[in-house]
């Protein structure tokens, strides 16, 4: 198998007494479509901070792209390909959605022209395109959501941690922003814009994971509990009980029969 | 460096000057507990009162401690005023505007006490302004003495009032769950304008116990702001002990380093502190880590 | 580019207007008006475009203006030279500030807190130190010459301060342009979206700070030059903290022109006020100070917003 492009071994993390991450290890491959699952609470977006540098681990390491990155700082991960949204979304508000992910392009181009328009072929990518004059803080949720993702698109990620992406949009809306997250890592269907980038999502809304993710890891309470294919997971009994509760997977079967 | 005698009346100095910084302090950490802004208006209201206190005393012979019952109510009212009619207004829970507001207010007030009162430095005379008390080896003015025994007072009825009573238990529960609070039905507007004029009022019974001691002039109130910031960032933001403790720690160390430095320098000593807080424990020493 | 177009249009104008006048009156308010213009655009370039608002502003104009004259004075440099050496040691200041504060990730209010304690700090030390006066201050002895930075009429401290302003207006465009500029709002808007999308925080806000400093310490030494004396209070006092601050925000924060016209306004209103009730300590203050809170309270954006809301009203179409 290659290499892996994210590597995690036995990452944790406490807050005072809190033991938000325990001993958690993963590796994600390249060009694949991957999901982190799991109740509220479980940890999820501490793990990303932790990936991303904006938090450093207790213990454990993070490996990116064959190099330690344990600890190092947001904005050199991202210079080395790794880019994380929030599941709060963050736009800048008092400029335009153009201006908001010119700065993502930024990362690479250094000249403004070109950052502008490496912007405006990005935001067509991801359907924003008749939004470009827009204030971010005028957009919709769906609206900015697109634009969290089209600004870390911008910065020419190899790996792109999405926070719940999906969080807060209506079904029509998860269901046209779907395809725009398979086109990121596979090239859209007429194969008119490649993709290459590898995705890992947290997520919430379970259509899209089954739709979407070749492999899925479940976090609970801090702790990997489960992973494999979508399919798996969800029939995982431990991972049952961590939504909805001790004893709920004996009485489903029970209830089953 | 120096003999025993000094040094403890130093000390004996700071400990009492700093009684009264901490029950400004605790005005401070107050407001910034529960409303979680920065009051920079806090010195110029302190120099409000002062002149308040003066004027009551030279006009309507008022003694500064018998002026307690008014001062204090006066200057509630002035900062419940202030904060439900601009601050309130102006903030539109947007940080950077309230800090700009209150900055403002602070302006306002210092420079309208310049237009008014020039720049004069006065200070009132009663019968037992210039009367000592001896402790030990030193020598202290019987005026800070009771500065001390009131500020004490006065933090006591705080607490008092902050554990014991409704408006208390009001008030905690804003601080801890604004959200929260609001759904049980406490009034959080009301809850917030009521923290701002227990501030203020704070600084009012400061002021009744300082004046004897000390002066007023229109920048009395700049020249406190440092000393009330440090104590509270030392303390820790919103910490009440803390703002007790970082009063009598930074009142001993404002007297030795005027002591040791000589009086303007000695003053960096506090600014020095002040930075280095922020820089390296910005929690101060019991506040909560951010 | 517009933004070019603008300025130099506004350097033809104010020049021009120079030239024509010869009244006393109109000159000095011209350089006064410039001269406070500067201070606000130095502060919006940190507050207004980079959002980290300072309280002490005062801090790198007293140095500029400390510098520039103990250089003339106690080591014999040229004005000209002075200039350099305050602008240089101005920057210094700030890279050595802004490196310690946002090293430790001080922002908003404590940000506008600790930059007020470091002004205190200096105007502290200055009352203190003999090399610069102590709290008598330091005066420039008069000698006018262009050589020696002193001029006979106000056309040429005008032209020295106009040359200034276009320069930070210059700037001012540079960041609505750049990747800098760029960068650097980004930060304001949201500090940790920027980190994680590839922009160094902390660089870029020593950079916003330091080319603040620069024009600030220029207005310092532009001071000295035109007054021949500086002190402590003056130089590092809340007074001209507050001025650059409030006259940025009455213009309108992180815009190109609104320093300007935030200048421009309160120095027009301060004149009135004096013509009105004469020259009372504090009077000035005291509008400054309610003019802060009137804006902030009722028109936030500034003056500047103010078109700017009506223009967007007109332009858009309501969908």
């Amino acid at each position: 198998m290659a290499e892996p492009l994210l590597s995690l071994q036995g990452v944790s993390i406490a807050f005072g007494g809190l033991r938000a991450v325990q001993d958690v290890s993963l590796q994600v491959q390249p060009g694949t479509l991957t999901a982190l699952i799991g109740p509220n609470g479980a940890g999820k977006t501490t793990l990303f901070a932790l990936m991303s540098g904006f938090l450093r681990p207790d213990t454990g390491t993070v490996h990116f792209d064959g190099r330690d990155i344990t600890g190092q700082a947001p904005h050199l991960n991202a210079r080395a390909g790794m880019t994380r949204t929030f599941q709060i979304v963050q736009p800048f508000a008092a400029q335009t959605v153009r201006e908001n992910i010119a700065v993502g392009a930024h990362l690479r181009e250094p000249r403004r022209a070109a950052a502008l328009a490496a912007a405006e072929r990005i935001a067509q990518r991801v359907g924003l395109g008749p939004l470009l004059d827009q204030p971010a803080g005028e957009l919709t949720v769906a609206g900015r959501k697109r634009l969290e993702l089209a600004r870390a698109l911008a910065t020419g990620p190899k790996l792109l941690l999405l926070d719940e992406v999906l969080a807060g949009l209506n079904p029509q809306e998860i269901a046209e922003m779907i395809p725009v997250v398979r086109a990121i890592v596979h090239g859209d269907a007429a194969g008119q814009q490649l993709g290459g980038v590898t995705v890992l999502m947290i997520e919430h809304v379970m259509q899209a994971v089954m739709n979407l993710a070749e492999h899925v890891w479940v976090l609970a309470q801090g702790r990997l509990i489960a992973q494999g294919t979508p399919a798996e997971v969800t029939r995982n009994e431990q991972v049952i009980e961590a939504y909805l509760g001790h004893g709920t997977a004996a009485r489903l079967q029970g209830a089953a029969r | 460096m120096f003999d025993f005698g000094i040094l403890f009346s130093s000390v004996l100095n700071g400990v009492t000057t700093g009684a009264v910084y901490a029950l400004i302090a605790l005005g401070l950490t107050l407001i910034y507990g529960v409303l979680h802004i920065i009051n920079f208006a806090h010195g110029a209201a302190l120099m409000v009162a002062l002149y308040a206190v003066y004027l009551l005393k030279t006009q309507w012979g008022i003694d500064p401690y018998l002026a307690l019952p008014i001062v204090v109510p006066g200057m509630f009212a002035l900062g419940y005023g202030l904060q439900r009619g601009v601050i309130n207004r102006a903030g539109r829970g947007k940080d950077e505007n309230i800090l700009l507001v209150t900055l403002g207010i602070s302006i306002v007030l210092e420079n309208l006490a310049l237009l008014v009162f020039k720049s004069d430095t006065r200070s009132i005379e009663t019968p037992y302004t210039l009367s000592t008390v001896a402790i030990g080896p030193a020598t202290i003015s019987l005026a800070k003495l009771v500065a001390f025994g009131g500020a004490v007072a006065a933090s006591a009825v705080l607490l008092l009032i902050l554990t014991r009573t409704d408006l208390g238990r009001a008030i905690r529960a804003v601080a801890k769950e604004k959200h929260g609070a609001k759904l049980m039905g406490i009034d959080v507007e009301h809850v917030y304008a009521m923290c701002f004029g227990i501030g203020l009022a704070c600084v009012g019974a400061a002021a009744c116990f300082l004046l004897p001691a000390y002066y007023v002039n229109p920048l009395v109130g700049a020249g406190f702001v440092p000393v009330a910031f440090t104590i509270v960032v030392l303390g820790g933001m919103g910490s009440f002990v803390g703002a007790l403790v970082g009063g009598l720690l930074i009142g001993v160390v404002e007297s030795l380093g005027g002591l040791y430095l000589g009086e303007s320098l000695g003053q960096i000593g506090i600014f020095v502190v002040f930075i280095a807080v922020l820089l390296f424990r910005p929690q101060g020493l019991f506040g909560a880590k951010a | 580019m517009k933004d070019l177009a603008a300025i130099a249009a506004f350097a033809a104008l104010v020049g021009g207007l120079t030239l024509a006048l010869d009244s006393g009156v109109w000159l000095t308010f011209i350089m006064m008006a410039l001269y406070a213009s500067l201070l606000a655009q130095s502060w919006n370039l940190l507050g207004g475009y980079g959002g980290q608002f300072s309280f002490g502003h005062a801090l790198f104009f007293g140095t500029g203006a400390y510098v520039q004259a103990i250089a003339q004075l106690s080591l014999g440099f040229n004005a000209w030279l002075a200039l350099a050496a305050a602008v240089a040691v101005a920057a210094a200041v700030a890279a050595f500030v802004g490196a310690l504060t946002f090293r430790y990730g001080l922002k908003g209010s404590y940000f506008a807190l600790v930059t007020l304690a470091f002004a205190e700090v200096f105007r502290i030390l200055a009352v203190s130190a003999s090399f610069t006066g102590g709290g008598v201050g330091l005066m420039l002895p008069l000698r006018e010459s262009l050589g020696n930075m002193q001029f006979g009429s106000r056309k040429g401290y005008i032209a020295l301060v106009l040359g200034w302003v276009v320069l930070a207006l210059l700037v001012t465009a540079w960041l609505r342009h750049s990747r800098f500029g760029a960068q650097l709002q980004a930060v304001r808007d949201n500090e940790d979206a920027a980190r994680a999308i590839g922009v160094d925080a902390w660089a870029v806000k020593i950079g916003a700070i330091v080319l603040s400093a620069v024009f600030m310490g220029a207005g310092g030494a532009f001071y000295v030059q035109v007054f021949q004396y500086i002190d402590p209070g003056l130089a590092f006092g809340p007074t001209t903290s507050v001025e650059a601050l409030v006259a940025a925000i009455v213009g309108g924060m992180g815009t190109l022109w609104g320093p300007l016209l935030g200048a421009a306004v309160l120095h027009l209103l301060g004149e009135l006020t004096r013509n009105l009730f004469g020259q009372l300590p504090g009077l000035n203050m005291v509008v400054y100070g309610s003019v802060l809170v009137l804006i902030v309270m009722f028109v936030p954006r500034g003056l500047s917003g103010v078109g700017r809301s009506v223009r967007d009203l007109l332009r858009r179409p309501r969908g």
